[in-house]
């Protein structure tokens, strides 16, 4: 059953100045994402995947088209599609476990409940100890995973994650990867996780879906048909190699527009 | 030794601090006290000390400075109880800032001092006329800086909390305001700062206390000495006020720190 449907969602941004052309960012795109399914929207950079992400949040609106959740178009941003942003989004002033409590609290929880399950999501996503921390005294992989566990604590319909992880290095990159997977094996919520990393799109993906660069597209739409629970030793496997080889050379083609422009 | 942004010590900063101060001092006793400058126009530090204490004595200085400092805080919260709400709605919401924006930028040029006259004219000599000056020099600015600084929120966590489920309301009480509260309290203790010149202002003309008005009456009977005295008490308020207002900050904004 399909939770999410995108249909013909286009974005054109005005012209930046008087008589300037305006800018497709987006053209007009369709895609359904099924109940409890990962996607991976893959591209190069400036292929309008964080623009479809954000019309999909109801950040920004679509030039044209629509985008359903189970049924109903979505009109603006609201707590049913939790985002997860690259720039480290915590509310500095609050404490971690606060800011995982945010939504609760803008839902009128009351604050022993709503500090419970906080605590509860910080033991989960590993973060226990560090409840009453600021933000600002993380790493930036610790503040990811509670921008993580702010979101799944609001317990979205959907969740969305523009390059989460696309300012952490390498070795922290790879665990988050893992954290999150772990993490979806267990809850099962439909996510779409936008990307330009060839191999975290796999490795976290049942469906990854590639676009092409500016003004962007859907160009494939490829089923990852590794099993789950998936081990991070599943990289060095052939079928994912494969899988890395075949993405690679739909993606270079594409880096090489985007860089010519 | 002195090489571009390089840090120094905190003994070697506080050592450098007050030695300005020494050298300051050293100076104006040499020129004074050394006969190089007459005494009619500058008194020596000895002979301000003196007329100081005598000042704090005899004839009531306390009371004066207790009039100034009142002023100052009367005329300020004044300004800050209506100028930080409405600096917020600006910078929340752009038409109420297009309806303001234009007259405020014009009457924070307005000087706070040419309104004495029309200020004694309307409300007279007494304290409404000193609140007035210091309300009309600082609330202008205050609405402005307040309305930059809630502006200037950064977006992706507006966006991240419109995605967590927040209304306005919860955008502006849980967003907004929290996210700008230590520039805001930065901004109130730069323009208490600048309320202390607007008192002096208005204590100098048609008053009957406070530190202003004593220099004004000092001024007559020429005496620097409690001149320098008043304008010394008016800079150590002035610090005292500013480390309190830092260490407040400190205590209710943790987080902004490090």
């Amino acid at each position: 059953m399909s939770k999410l449907k995108i249909e013909g969602v286009s974005r054109t941004f005005p012209p930046s100045r008087q008589g300037g052309e305006p800018t497709r960012a987006l053209e007009p795109t369709s895609l359904s994402v099924a109940d409890n399914d990962f996607i991976t929207i893959l591209g190069p950079s400036g292929c309008g995947k964080s623009t479809l992400l954000r019309i999909v949040a109801g950040l920004d609106r679509a030039t044209s088209g629509q985008v359903l959740l189970d049924g109903a178009p979505v009109e603006g941003p609201g707590p049913d599609r939790g985002m997860v942003f690259q720039s480290y989004t915590l509310f500095p002033w609050l404490t971690i476990a606060q800011n995982i409590a945010f939504g609760l609290r803008e839902r009128g929880m009351p604050e022993a409940e709503r500090l419970k399950i906080a605590h509860e999501w910080c033991q989960r996503v590993g973060l226990r100890g560090f409840e009453q921390h600021y933000p600002k005294q993380l790493s930036g992989g610790m503040q990811q995973r509670t921008a993580i566990a702010r979101v799944l604590a609001n317990n979205p319909k959907i969740m969305l994650l523009d390059e989460p992880f696309g300012a952490l290095d390498n070795q922290t990159r790879a665990l988050m990867q893992e954290t999150l997977l772990e993490i979806w094996e267990r809850e099962r919520k439909t996510v779409m996780f936008v990307t330009h990393d060839i191999e975290e799109s796999i490795f976290l993906a049942s469906r990854v879906v590639v676009m092409s660069a500016r003004p962007g597209r859907v160009k494939a739409d490829i089923r990852v048909d590794l099993p789950y629970p998936r081990h991070y030793t599943i990289k060095t496997s052939p079928e994912f190699s494969a899988l890395k080889a075949q993405l690679t050379e739909l993606i270079r083609s594409e880096a090489q527009i985007a860089a010519a422009h | 030794m002195l090489r571009p942004l390089e840090p120094v010590s905190n003994a070697a900063r506080v050592g450098l601090g007050v030695l300005f101060f020494v050298l300051f001092v050293a100076l104006w006793a040499w020129a004074t006290l050394g006969g190089y400058v007459s005494r009619t126009f500058l008194a020596d530090p000895l002979t301000m000390a003196r007329e100081g204490y005598e000042l704090l004595v005899k004839h009531g200085f306390l009371y004066d400075i207790g009039m100034t400092i009142w002023r100052v805080v009367g005329g300020f919260v004044l300004a800050a109880v209506i100028a930080v709400p409405l600096g917020i709605l600006m910078g929340t919401y752009k038409p109420i800032e297009a309806f303001f924006e234009p007259f405020v930028s014009f009457a924070r040029y307005l000087p706070a001092s040419a309104f004495i006259p029309l200020l004694i004219l309307w409300a007279g000599i007494g304290e409404t006329q000193k609140l007035l000056v210091i309300f009309i020099g600082s609330v202008f600015q205050l609405i402005l800086m307040v309305a930059v600084a809630v502006a200037g929120t950064r977006r992706d966590l507006v966006e991240a909390a419109y995605t967590l489920g927040a209304k306005d309301w919860g955008i502006i009480n849980r967003v907004l305001i929290p996210s700008s509260a230590p520039a805001i309290a930065e901004i109130l203790r730069l323009v208490l700062g600048w309320a202390w010149t607007y008192v002096i202002v208005a204590e100098l003309i048609g008053s009957s206390s406070g530190i202003g008005h004593m220099i004004v009456d000092s001024q007559a009977l020429l005496n620097t000495g409690q001149i320098i005295f008043g304008i010394i008490v008016i800079g150590l308020i002035g610090l005292v006020s500013d480390f309190l207002f830092k260490l407040v900050n400190r205590l209710l904004f943790p987080w902004s720190l490090a």
